[in-house]
């Protein structure tokens, strides 16, 4: 990946009294696909406003390519956004829509007409250059929103959950057709979504956000195997989180049995999240496991089956292949790999790690 | 049977626009195409071309117009700042400005006749500043001014209700596209609300042509509308052939600034006249 080329350094912005983004600290690579991902509320729409420039952050400044862009307004800043609703302009075609920036920035015709065409067939809606906004379904518009936003060779491209009106499967195919837009014109895409599976997919980097504070950073899968707190596991994925107390290294009690496990580096006695992925708890003969319990549901999930146990208090959550009745007595056990260890939260705010990006 | 029963409920509104639309519209066709002894004329429409007329109309036109465009150039801007302030403040200031369409019509515009008057608020406070008194009752302006105070929520509501509509994101999105605001408004913010400039103008332009109330009262019958001339055909003269003649031509005259209006409103937006 190229170098820093956007850092927004020490961002607060608050909102009606209301702390929206807290001393933010981030940096995005040149050409790297980065989402921001996170539940509402989290900051990271205003994160991505402050970036185009709608936004005027409180305290902080933004750097763009080495430069201080951070009271930049938005039509002088080299990049472009897609909104969630679209916002095409209704009262234009879709060639009016696409050619609105370079008719700004005084294009000749001739360029106009070509990047149309190029941008057309970039997001497959060749031909559609005459129609009006209105016929077409979301999933077009969206394609046109992106066209209009790339024409103008965007060094970023700036994502406001541009998917989160359309349906499944609709969904699903615009995220391998981002995946393919941003390898085809090699840009940096700062991608906001609440939608834990969109980031996983595309991202080559996921910031987890919550509360204006960034929680980790991380590549999908340190995000989804080494989840840095209780809030990441739980947010990305379903996860047990059960209370646990470090006994020594390597070896955590959790609802009153030791268990062996890989961490390293806790006070003794610390108290502790231990994070254990549905798929990691495997289902054993009651003596072969190192807790005993029994099935309280079973739900076939196409793939797996999601298996509810109740053992020792806790009713843990099991993702396997195999049938388990209702009833059954069954042993739990967790390679100790699987286990992740992680520190309390110091406050309900769960205050940002520090993080070498 | 159904069927039946629920066209039956239509009835009261049949018998409405039979009773009230239709027949006084026949009612004044018939007049205004027929003389005195019910003989068939084109007489009292062509008296439109008789000179006092024609420049009664003529004035109407010109007075509607300047009320028009008085209207349109304080209600775009307010439109505007009112579209930018903050949501609750909004309607407050909308409930503001329709307020005196709460109170009676007449009542209104003969206080501003006692605010006008030569002994009037205004003269008052003129000569309590030691400043000469003004004529302001009985002139064009006078009923110009009372126009413009009627009918203004008429044009600033369908411009607001047009502005309104724009999305913050879509000015975001041109901003974004690299328009600074002068472009933002001229290719974006314009475009958007000219079919509710073009409601506006018919739902101002058309009263304002007709009115004669207004310059009865504020013009104190110096001022002769199209509007007067027709009352008093009707109410003085007691010849109802040459006031529904010259109705007949006002009507054609709406109809045709409305038809005109439409066709440049080409998504039909906003227009609740029409």
């Amino acid at each position: 990946m190229g170098k820093d080329f956007i850092h927004l350094s020490n961002i607060s912005k608050s909102f009606d009294g209301q702390m929206i983004l807290d001393e933010l600290d981030l940096k995005i690579k040149e050409n790297e696909f980065m989402t921001l991902l996170g539940p509402s509320g989290c900051g990271k729409t205003t994160t991505l406003r402050l970036l185009g420039g709608f936004e005027t952050p409180d305290e902080g400044k933004i750097f763009f390519d080495g430069k201080d862009i951070t009271h930049l307004p938005p039509n002088e800043r080299k990049l472009n956004t897609v909104f969630q609703k679209y916002a095409l302009f209704t009262h234009m075609s879709i060639a009016e829509n696409i050619a609105f920036g370079l008719k700004i920035s005084k294009k000749s015709k001739a360029y106009i007409d070509d990047k149309i065409k190029y941008a057309l067939k970039l997001v497959n809606l060749d031909g559609y250059e005459n129609r009006s906004v209105d016929s077409l379904s979301g999933g077009q518009q969206q394609r046109i929103a992106i066209a209009r936003a790339i024409v103008n060779e965007p060094k970023v491209l700036l994502l406001d959950e541009p998917l989160g009106a359309l349906d499944l499967k609709l969904r699903q195919d615009m995220q391998y057709e981002l995946i393919r837009l941003k390898e085809e014109l090699g840009i940096t895409f700062v991608y906001v979504t609440h939608d834990q599976e969109e980031a996983l997919t595309m991202s080559d980097k996921i910031v987890v956000m919550n509360q204006g504070y960034i929680q980790q950073i991380g590549s999908p899968e340190d995000i989804y195997n080494e989840p840095i707190n209780a809030f990441v596991a739980d947010f990305i994925g379903e996860s047990n989180i059960i209370d646990g107390v470090m006994i020594e290294d390597k070896l955590v009690e959790i609802l009153g049995t030791k268990i062996p496990c890989v961490d390293i580096g806790f006070d003794k006695n610390q108290p502790v999240d231990v994070v254990i992925r549905p798929e990691d708890v495997k289902l054993v003969d009651p003596s072969a496991g190192f807790m005993e319990g029994d099935v309280v549901s079973i739900i076939f999930k196409g793939v797996h089956y999601e298996i509810e146990v109740h053992a020792n208090g806790y009713d843990w959550l099991v993702h396997t292949t195999k049938m388990h009745p209702v009833g059954s007595h069954v042993g739990i056990n967790v390679t100790p790999f699987n286990i992740q260890i992680m520190n309390k939260p110091e406050s309900s705010d769960e205050k940002a790690v520090e993080l070498d990006v | 049977m159904f069927k039946l029963k629920k066209q039956f409920l239509a009835g009261p509104y049949i018998v409405w626009i039979i009773g009230f639309i239709l027949l006084p519209i026949v009612l004044i066709l018939f007049y205004g195409l027929s003389d005195y002894h019910g003989n068939f004329t084109f007489d009292n429409l062509l008296s439109i071309f008789d000179p006092i007329h024609m420049k009664s109309l003529l004035f109407s036109l010109r007075l509607a117009l300047i009320c028009t465009v008085i209207c349109l150039i304080l209600a775009y801007p307010l439109a505007m700042i009112l579209n930018s302030m903050h949501l609750k403040h909004q309607s407050f200031v909308v409930f503001v400005f329709v307020l005196p369409m709460w109170m009676n019509f007449m009542l209104r515009i003969l206080a501003w006749k006692l605010l006008l008057s030569n002994n009037g608020v205004i003269n008052n406070i003129l000569a309590s500043l030691g400043l000469p008194a003004i004529q302001l009752l009985n002139t064009p302006s006078a009923v110009v001014f009372g126009m413009v105070y009627d009918y203004l929520p008429f044009m600033i509501l369908p411009i607001y209700n047009a502005m309104s509509r724009i999305g913050h994101d879509i000015i975001d999105a041109a901003r974004d596209l690299g328009a600074n605001q002068v472009q933002v408004f001229f290719k974006i913010t314009m475009p958007l609300t000219i079919s509710g400039v073009l409601s506006g103008i018919i739902m101002v332009f058309v009263p304002a042509l007709t009115s004669f109330v207004i310059s009865n009262l504020l013009g104190g019958g110096k001022v002769l509308l199209i509007g007067n001339v027709i009352e008093q055909e009707f109410m003085q003269t007691m010849d109802w052939n040459l006031g529904s003649g010259l109705s007949i031509v006002l009507m054609i005259f709406v109809i045709a600034s409305m038809a005109f209006m439409n066709t440049h409103n080409k998504d039909g937006e906003g227009t609740a006249v029409w």
